[in-house]
């Protein structure tokens, strides 16, 4: 019995050229329809050729894609996060409400809302890991919870529906500096916030495919069970991406706090949706543990080039969101045609 | 586990793991009682029995998910009652579960390394893994041409290559396999019981837990028969046929009663009306079970 018999070698698995497997990446999809939805607009309207407006469009995608790589990185992981959305503007109020409220530093204001990002990222993924409820339900909750809060909030404070301005507070050039400037790149003016989407992008990157994090992430999302099993810490690496969800939100929401003075209250609603899509159209499983980070920023691009591409065509902007259904769908639709294809399953 | 706690190197005959009259109870259901299993190193146990015998209350035991309440359990002839699988697989007990806690949508050498990752400063080595994953899968005798495939994209008896691979690299001395034929067709069990062979040449200590006392004779050398909660037969292979195991797990008597009761059954016969297709079906090789896990 010692003896092992070799079995005939299978022939059944070749090696896969290399083209499918370039194709079988998650975020291919998204490239395609990246540039698919590119070549529309180039040809349909003019303004979206000046190279001047890149700037403006890669600014427009930056918005959603910072937020979009975390929740990538919180879809693989597994989960989902709704109150991805209100959280930016909780994120933003709470760093002007503080800092005008006690007339402090605009950097004190922008540290305790770090700081309760981070809190609310946590509790998220607390609540889920004691409830045992699906995250859905438990952000669907947050969500509500932060939506009130921004709204009574500000009505306490700043008594109305956006928060004061603080250009005259101490540090408020240094703020803005950090989170709402911009740079010029030869003819294209580029706002900070998308280096931070593409910092972003390149860390949550690495992390995810180079790092043992990154393993785990995927495992937690795979089959939890199974990770906890081998020995995973499944619990500290949901709530680790909850918390990063609430970094980007605090990003974000500086960024938004400073380039417009104020924020109002009711702001953020429906955005976690936009995220999710964006995910979605990178390459993430619903499901969890498969998905894109490279792919989720692309998907963002894609939101971004439509907005203004649709302006810049000049049709009627109530067709955006249309246009977003369509893109989903079908953008879900050429994911699981190209991974089949390229699976040859 | 790659730093196994140093254990003291079992001497000779010496069993590594010993259930002395073992025993657990819910409440007042005793779901196992008075088991006496010595499992040494280089040997395969095969724990048989039918369902709800009590073969999953003496893997979780084992294993670390169950406290026993009766009798003891000794780890290289120390007592110990072990309150998480953390704490048995640091002992070296690794136990591959019916489902192998394999994550199907990550590569090969992820789930290899799952929870056990090489790193290189920060980040992981890439490299290392893969080489070490398609060493280790290689010693198992399995190639794997790519191992950037995602695990669920292998055939069932590969899946269980890869856990008991695993289980061998980072360091188990008993290893616990829970009916890992039980969902294989012919060819891919008989993949899995050569592993099984190979995991006992490496000098393992292997608790097989099947139902199959064809599957189980191949390749064990104690048998231990489960019914109701009780050791009904502990028996070393020489003192066994493979009739007789078949016939005790079957549960003898109630083997008779079952023939006697479809003797007048006769297997030939169809229903009128039908005719049997003769043909096709005799060209081929001798009819196997079912592959399916090669379509999952």
């Amino acid at each position: 019995m010692s003896t092992v018999t070799t079995t005939p070698a299978d022939d059944r698995v070749g090696t896969r050229s290399a083209a499918s497997t370039v194709l079988a990446r998650p975020e291919v999809g998204a490239l395609i329809g990246a540039i698919a939805v590119a070549a529309l607009f180039f040809a349909v309207a003019p303004a979206f050729r000046s190279v001047g407006n890149v700037g403006t469009i890669l600014y427009g995608s930056s918005t959603i894609g910072i937020m979009a790589v975390v929740v990538a990185l919180l879809m693989i992981g597994g989960e989902f996060d709704l109150s991805a959305g209100v959280a930016v503007t909780t994120s933003g109020l709470t760093a002007a409400h503080t800092a005008w409220y006690f007339g402090l530093n605009v950097w004190a204001g922008v540290g305790v809302a770090l700081l309760m990002s981070l809190a609310i990222g946590a509790f998220n993924g607390w609540l889920l890991h004691k409830t045992g409820l699906p995250s859905f339900l438990v952000t669907l909750g947050t969500f509500f919870v932060l939506q009130g809060v921004n709204l009574a909030m500000t009505r306490v404070i700043a008594g109305g529906v956006s928060s004061n301005s603080l250009n005259d507070l101490d540090g408020f050039d240094s703020a803005k500096a950090v989170f709402a400037s911009s740079l010029t790149l030869g003819p294209v003016e580029v706002k900070i916030p998308v280096i931070y989407w593409f910092l972003l992008t390149v860390v949550a990157a690495v992390l995810l495919l180079r790092s043992r994090y990154g393993n785990w992430i995927f495992a937690v999302g795979g089959d939890s069970a199974a990770a906890r099993a081998v020995g995973v810490p499944v619990v500290v690496t949901k709530i680790a991406l909850f918390m990063g969800v609430g970094f980007g939100a605090w990003l974000l929401g500086m960024h938004l706090l400073f380039e417009y003075n104020n924020l109002q209250s009711g702001q953020g609603v429906g955005n976690e949706f936009i995220y999710i899509i964006a995910a979605v159209i990178g390459g993430c499983l619903l499901t969890g543990g498969y998905g894109s980070i490279v792919g989720a920023a692309v998907g963002a691009l894609i939101f971004g080039m439509t907005q203004l591409g649709i302006t810049y065509a000049g049709w009627n902007p109530d067709w955006f969101k249309t246009f977003l259904g369509v893109m989903l769908i079908s953008s879900v639709l050429v994911n699981m045609y190209v991974k089949r294809k390229a699976e040859g399953r | 586990m790659s730093t196994v706690e140093e254990t003291v190197a079992p001497t000779g005959d010496r069993p590594v793991l010993e259930l002395e009259n073992c025993g657990k109870s819910y409440g007042n259901v005793h779901a196992l009682r008075g088991v006496n299993i010595n499992v040494r190193q280089g040997e395969v146990t095969c724990v048989l029995g039918d369902n709800g015998a009590g073969k999953s209350t003496l893997i979780k035991i084992i294993s670390g998910l169950h406290e026993y309440t009766e009798g003891s359990m000794k780890v290289n002839g120390v007592v110990r009652q072990f309150n998480s699988p953390r704490v048995a697989q640091a002992m070296g007990i690794a136990t591959v579960y019916q489902d192998l806690a394999l994550a199907p949508l990550m590569a090969v050498w992820r789930n290899f390394f799952l929870g056990n990752e090489v790193r290189k400063g920060p980040f992981l080595d890439i490299p290392t893994m893969k080489r070490v994953a398609g060493e280790e899968l290689t010693k198992m005798g399995i190639e794997i041409p790519d191992l950037d495939r995602p695990v669920g994209s292998l055939s069932g008896g590969q899946r269980q290559v890869i856990a008991i691979a695993r289980a061998i690299y980072f360091g188990a001395k008993v290893i616990i396999l829970d009916e890992p034929t039980a969902a294989l067709g012919v060819k891919q069990s008989g993949v899995v019981l050569k592993y099984i062979v190979k995991a006992r040449d490496a000098g393992l200590g292997v608790i097989f837990i099947t139902h199959n006392p064809h599957h189980a004779y191949l390749v064990g050398n104690h048998f231990i028969i489960l019914k109701l909660g009780r050791v009904a037969l502990d028996a070393h292979r020489d003192e066994l046929t493979l009739e007789q195991l078949t016939g005790e797990m079957a549960g003898g008597q109630e083997l008779d009663e079952l023939s006697h009761e479809l003797a007048g059954a006769d297997p030939g016969k169809v229903v009128e009306g039908h005719e049997v297709e003769r043909g096709a079906v005799f060209d081929r090789e001798p009819a196997a079970a079912p592959d399916h896990e090669e379509r999952q």
